[in-house]
């Protein structure tokens, strides 16, 4: 038996019918780390003794008969701008290269409640600005699927992760496409969760009005398992959902059972230019796979879908202007070594600590808030997010889920999109308008094209999730079935 | 010439909640530097807020205390500034839509009321605090961070320097008797900006608006406004202007001095403050905050007036603070003479408060210690003068007037007998003044009693002293 191969729920299954103990699963996958990510650096840092630790303590209940967590003996690996008390959380940056906060994210208290065994920090695009995971201070992370392809970004460490059998279970974090992108450059489930419905305390914003914690499994019941675990209202986070959302769903049904009068509606929009002409015939099957499992496919609209990347850039940008305003120097992070005054500390401090993507956006931010023409830019962008909800609101009189491309293009090599940022931003053009109207969505894998693997976005309605997971559940057991 | 004066203020008041702003650590002052900290106020990555209920609800009391219009719809904004002492690089304030719009505070001036408009009253959190040491280091204490703050606008209302004083007078005493700060100008809890400017009313010349902070009382802040006025108001004179400027006051020098000098206005960034939802105030608890609020002070003034048939002028000075007006309407329910009661704290009371600088609770006098020793003198057990060295023993110890008098053998002596020797030997020692008195100085009469009283150490009641006296001279 490879232990590393198993889902996250069989691992679960048999540390609870003690054919294996939790330290053998933690001790599999640190083996497997050691041996493979040098290479593929997934990892920013690695918890080995704490994983030990926390396994042998889940290994101690079981031999008690104590009850243990839905996530038990399972190896978590976390985005590393998500916070874990006493261990290093660097967002990928210089910045923070040696910050150690003092408390938890409330999604890793979750886990930790349910048993499940934190392994270590992934590495991303720094501060989550980047969709290729190249930008990170730490190196760029590999493709498992081909060493040659980014992984995308910025959650591309976790992908890669959950994806090279490191850990079956990663969380990420998705602003505008930030976990949807990898998952289908990594040929792997990932989840971006409605807004509101997973606590953002402790997770290091990027965008706070777009960025949402979600999960990587390589199946929808994984990917699933630990959504059920990290979701749930918070009184730290003002912005969490009060209300319970069920997520409860059966495995292994028949397809059609999980798609049962559901309504599938698929944007008119998504058919530009630039989409890769590939995918065309793609969402054909996919449409055709629907059908087949008896759900009825409509053609919709999303009639400010080109505005959206424009909207998104400025309300992005804007937003990070501002919260990267208290890297500092001051209290915690890189301080530069070269200063007499504190105008001199702040300046030498950022210049130092951030990188070129995370520079460019300040400034542009900056620039959006700014009195005068600038400032122009970033009401009509909260004017057109506005029309970009009611867009989806309007669709989803029609529907109960919408499908697109995941990306509208394939994975790259890396360096080939070094300086192409307008290219990059451009991957996530499906992804994007999800955050924007704060919807779930998830990226489920539908086979290759020429060797490149494509991602199917399912889309929910707010506090939907529950309904996108069914689709996916659909989709995973047709394409199972060969049809 | 004519000039005319404008002033506007920005007052800070912190809350006097038990939690910070966004998290929930204590609001305390004089805490050792940086202990009441945690993730959220030290502004840490990840790190958000949640916003304290009591304090959107203090703000409520003070905007409905001042008669402004409650904004239902109301959220929080980003300013974004960079300074050591603000953890985010951004203070969660509020700029569309602040809390309370469109107020007044009334104040009272020799001519009738006068209504200073305010503008706004919005919520935001306060900062840390810089200390710079002897070395030339600055070390910052994060205590402070995140204590909830309202910001208090004014419109340029007020056109005197004493005006200003008497909205500050006002707005302090409403405060504390809704009790949602302390108002504590020394320990930083109220701060004042000024905002000044002079028309010529001839020319229709008029300088440039100039800020004035570091204002640590009320005293310095009227200082600070004359001189401003005056500095203006030579300006024009000469035909010059004003730089539109920050200047602070300097304590020892008896000056403004330039601060900073504002070339543009100044870019705050604002944006959304997306990590809080918007707040949505129901009309049923602005009438619930609306019931709970206590007395005002211009209806307990007018109750006082009523009640007590006091003057307006008593009335007013008596309910200029909470504390005091209670500790009047205690007095009086244990000696029910109003009038006496209010001369005693009007007069005795209150300039020893004004001399010792402190408030009434902060003394050693009671209610009841008061009423026991306006009752010594009312019922002629001690003279007035004993009564008032009596007060300052109290005040001084502490001690019950009653203990004081019966330790001290105070209790006036009415009895003849007792003090006829004395005044024998007070009239033969000052043969003088009696023949001055019989000549027509009455002047020479009080000295004698004087003389009288002196060597009975004040115990003698200084009435029968002076009937007795009038009669040996009559007899002689």
């Amino acid at each position: 038996m490879d232990i590393v191969k198993l889902s996250a729920i069989e691992i679960r299954d048999k540390i609870l019918k003690k054919e294996i103990s939790a330290t053998e699963v933690v001790k599999a996958h640190l083996d497997r780390i050691e041996e493979i990510d040098k290479d593929l650096n997934a990892f920013i840092t690695i918890h080995k003794e704490e994983a030990l630790k926390s396994a042998e303590r889940v290994d101690e209940k079981i031999r008690n008969g104590e009850e243990v967590g839905t996530l038990a003996g399972i190896p978590v690996a976390i985005k590393d701008n998500i916070v874990v008390k006493g261990k290093r959380t660097t967002c990928g940056s210089k910045m923070l290269e040696n910050f150690i906060p003092p408390y938890d994210a409330t999604v890793v208290e979750k886990i930790k409640n349910q048993d499940g065994i934190i392994i270590g920090k992934t590495n991303m695009d720094e501060f989550a600005m980047g969709s290729s995971s190249e930008t990170s201070y730490f190196g760029p992370v590999k493709n498992p699927v081909n060493e040659k392809l980014v992984p995308g970004g910025s959650s591309g460490g976790s992908a890669a992760a959950v994806k090279a059998n490191e850990v079956p279970l990663a969380l990420g974090t998705d602003t505008g496409g930030s976990i949807r992108q990898p998952a289908a450059y990594c040929d792997v489930v990932g989840i971006k969760p409605s807004y509101g419905l997973v606590s953002r305390y402790g997770v290091i914003p990027l965008a706070n009005t777009l960025d949402a914690v979600g999960v990587f499994g390589r199946d929808v019941s994984d990917a699933g398992l630990i959504l059920s675990a990290i979701a749930g209202y918070d009184e730290k986070d003002s912005t969490c959902y009060e209300y319970p959302v069920d997520l409860t769903f059966e495995r292994n049904l028949e397809p059609s059972e999980y798609v049962k009068g559901m309504k599938i509606g698929i944007p008119k929009e998504i058919y530009i230019d630039e989409l890769d002409k590939r995918l065309v015939g793609k969402m054909d099957e996919i449409i055709k796979l629907y059908e087949s499992l008896g759900a009825e496919v409509v053609e919709i609209t999303l009639p400010h879908m080109e505005y959206c990347l424009s909207t998104y850039h400025v309300i992005c940008k804007a937003e990070v202007s501002s919260n990267m305003a208290r890297f500092d120097g001051i209290r915690f992070g890189h301080r530069t070594e070269e200063y007499s005054n504190v105008d001199e500390l702040y300046k030498n401090s950022r210049t130092e600590g951030f990188g070129e993507e995370v520079k460019r956006r300040i400034l542009m931010g900056t620039y959006f808030l700014s009195m005068g023409h600038g400032r122009k830019y970033y009401e009509k962008a909260l004017r057109m997010r506005t029309l970009i909800c009611y867009d989806f609101k309007k669709a989803f009189e029609k529907c109960n889920i919408i499908l697109t491309p995941s990306s509208p293009i394939l994975p790259f090599e890396i360096g080939k999109l070094k300086d192409e940022f307008v290219v990059k931003d451009f991957t996530s053009i499906f992804a994007i308008p999800v955050n924007l109207a704060g919807l779930c969505a998830m990226s489920i894998p539908c086979g290759y094209i020429e060797g490149l693997p494509v991602g199917l976005q399912i889309i929910g309605g707010r506090y939907e999730d529950l309904n996108m997971i069914k689709a996916g559940l659909a989709f995973e057991g047709g394409m199972k079935n060969g049809i | 010439m004519a000039y005319k004066t404008l002033i506007g203020l920005e007052i800070h008041v912190e809350l006097a909640t038990k939690t910070k702003m966004f998290c929930g650590c204590p609001n305390t002052f004089g805490e050792e530097p940086n202990t009441n900290c945690c993730p959220i106020c030290l502004g840490l990555p990840g790190a958000l807020p949640v916003i304290n209920k009591t304090a959107v609800e203090y703000a409520i009391k003070a905007g409905i205390a001042f008669n402004c219009k409650i904004n239902t719809h109301t959220k929080m904004d980003r300013k974004n500034y960079f300074y050591a002492d603000l953890v985010k690089g951004f203070q969660i304030s509020q700029h569309e839509i602040p809390l309370c719009e469109e107020g007044y505070i009334e104040i009272e001036l020799e001519n009738g009321p006068k209504k200073i408009g305010l503008q706004r009253i919005q919520i935001e959190e306060d900062t840390g605090k810089l200390i710079h040491t002897m070395e030339g280091d600055t070390l910052i204490d994060y205590n402070r961070s995140g204590v909830p703050l309202i910001e208090i606008v004014t419109k340029p209302d007020m056109n005197t320097p004493e005006e200003a004083r008497l909205f500050l007078e006002k707005l302090k005493s409403t405060l504390r008797y809704i009790e949602v700060s302390d108002c504590k100008m020394e320990e930083g809890s109220l701060r004042c900006d000024v905002n000044i400017n002079v028309i010529d009313t001839e020319t229709g010349a008029k300088t440039n608006i100039t800020e004035i902070k570091n204002l640590n009382s009320f005293k310095s802040a009227v200082k600070a406004m004359e001189y401003e006025e005056n500095r203006h108001i030579q300006l024009l004179k000469e035909g010059k202007n004003t730089l539109r400027e920050t200047r602070r006051w300097d304590e020892v020098k008896n000056e403004t001095i330039t601060m900073r000098v504002k070339y543009g206005v100044d870019d705050y960034r604002f944006a959304i403050e997306g990590d809080l939802a918007p707040i949505e105030i129901s009309q049923e608890w602005i009438e619930e905050i609306k019931e709970e609020l206590p007395e005002l002070p211009d209806a307990k003034k007018e109750r006082f007036m009523k009640e007590y048939s006091l003057s307006e002028y008593d009335a007013g000075v008596l309910t200029a603070s909470k504390e005091l007006a209670s500790f009047y309407e205690d007095t009086v329910k244990y000696i029910d003479d109003p009038k006496l009661v209010s001369n005693w704290i009007m007069v005795d009371v209150l300039r020893r408060l004004k001399d010792e600088e402190v408030e009434i609770q902060d003394t050693k006098l009671t209610p009841e210690k008061l009423a026991k020793l306006i009752s010594l003198v009312k019922t002629g057990q001690i003279n007035n003068n004993t009564g008032k060295k009596v007060l300052r023993e109290v005040f001084e110890t502490g001690k019950d007037p009653e203990e004081i008098v019966k330790e001290k053998g105070l209790i006036q002596i009415s009895d003849e007998s007792q003090i006829l020797e004395i005044v024998q030997k007070v009239l033969s020692e000052n043969q003088q003044s009696i023949i001055d008195y019989k000549n027509g100085k009455d002047r020479a009469l009080g000295y004698l009693v004087g003389q009288v009283m002196k060597a009975s150490k004040g115990k003698a009641n200084p009435q029968l002293v002076n009937k007795m006296i009038l009669d040996l001279i009559n007899k002689m």
